[in-house]
């Protein structure tokens, strides 16, 4: 979550605290949010890293 | 392809900002297809393109929403080709289930998942980009290529259907396998394609 600024947004992305005090938000708008997150908090695979340290010789 | 415009520091700085998003491509593309294996492939993919493109990247800009951009792309094209089905991945769920602790749960995340995946699939990525993603209405609608009043009434009508599926525990069980559902998926998406805007230039 600490990864980016989107430039023109609030970095409403990943915050717990942001989607608890929702409170006009049904119950399940935490449970996308943390769909979300659990995927963006995985340990990236290793066909990444390889993928990115690849990247710099394809030019 | 004219990459020797940038410098090595620029080059450095894609790089780098590249990497930091992939985790946020992987959430996107597991929300728009379902199953993880697919969506690290569409994720390698749009990595692949995003460096190629890397020229038309305005330094600081989103990475984030440009790349999702191509990712979009990219996920339009192999839904044509029917490469995806939308299939659900249960042990996915699971875990995420037995994730978060000392959270009242009064939705099972499978239950969510699954809803999700009902839903056609420009409202699907709507819900995502601004439910999930914590992009705004005017940054999602830009990503999507369309009206920013086309981006609010699809969130509306996606959250309108998840609360009805959720609050009637409603959810098909696997109705993206369901032949008709999904004919009415890939019809949907003609309409989808068919608004690209921004996307088409990526």
């Amino acid at each position: 979550m600490t990864s980016e600024k989107p430039s023109a947004s609030k970095p409403v992305a990943g915050s717990a605290k942001e989607a608890a005090s929702g409170k006009e938000r049904p119950d399940w708008a935490n449970g996308l949010r943390r769909l979300y997150d659990s995927v963006v908090e995985e340990e990236l695979p290793d066909s990444f890293k390889d993928l990115l340290s690849q990247l710099d010789s394809k030019d | 392809m004219g990459a020797e415009k940038r410098t090595a520091s620029e080059k450095a700085d894609f790089k780098r900002e590249l990497t930091e998003v992939v985790p946020h491509l992987r959430a996107f593309a597991r929300g728009l297809c379902g199953r993880a294996d697919m969506a690290d492939d569409l994720v390698q993919e749009t990595l692949l393109k995003a460096w190629a493109a890397q020229e038309r990247f305005q330094p600081g800009t989103s990475m984030r929403a440009w790349t999702f951009v191509i990712l979009r792309n990219a996920y339009l094209t192999d839904m044509r080709r029917n490469r995806f089905r939308g299939e659900y991945d249960e042990t996915v769920a699971e875990r995420v289930l037995t994730a978060p602790a000392g959270q009242e749960e009064p939705i099972h995340l499978s239950d969510m998942h699954r809803a999700l995946l009902t839903l056609p699939p420009e409202r699907r990525e709507a819900l995502l980009l601004v439910g999930a993603g914590g992009f705004s209405y005017e940054e999602a609608a830009n990503i999507c290529g369309c009206a920013v009043g086309t981006i609010k009434s699809r969130v509306g009508r996606a959250r309108a259907a998840l609360n009805t599926m959720l609050a009637d525990g409603s959810i098909p069980k696997r109705s993206i396998e369901d032949d008709t559902a999904h004919r009415a998926i890939l019809e949907e998406l003609d309409d989808v394609a068919a608004g690209q805007g921004v996307a088409a230039r990526s």
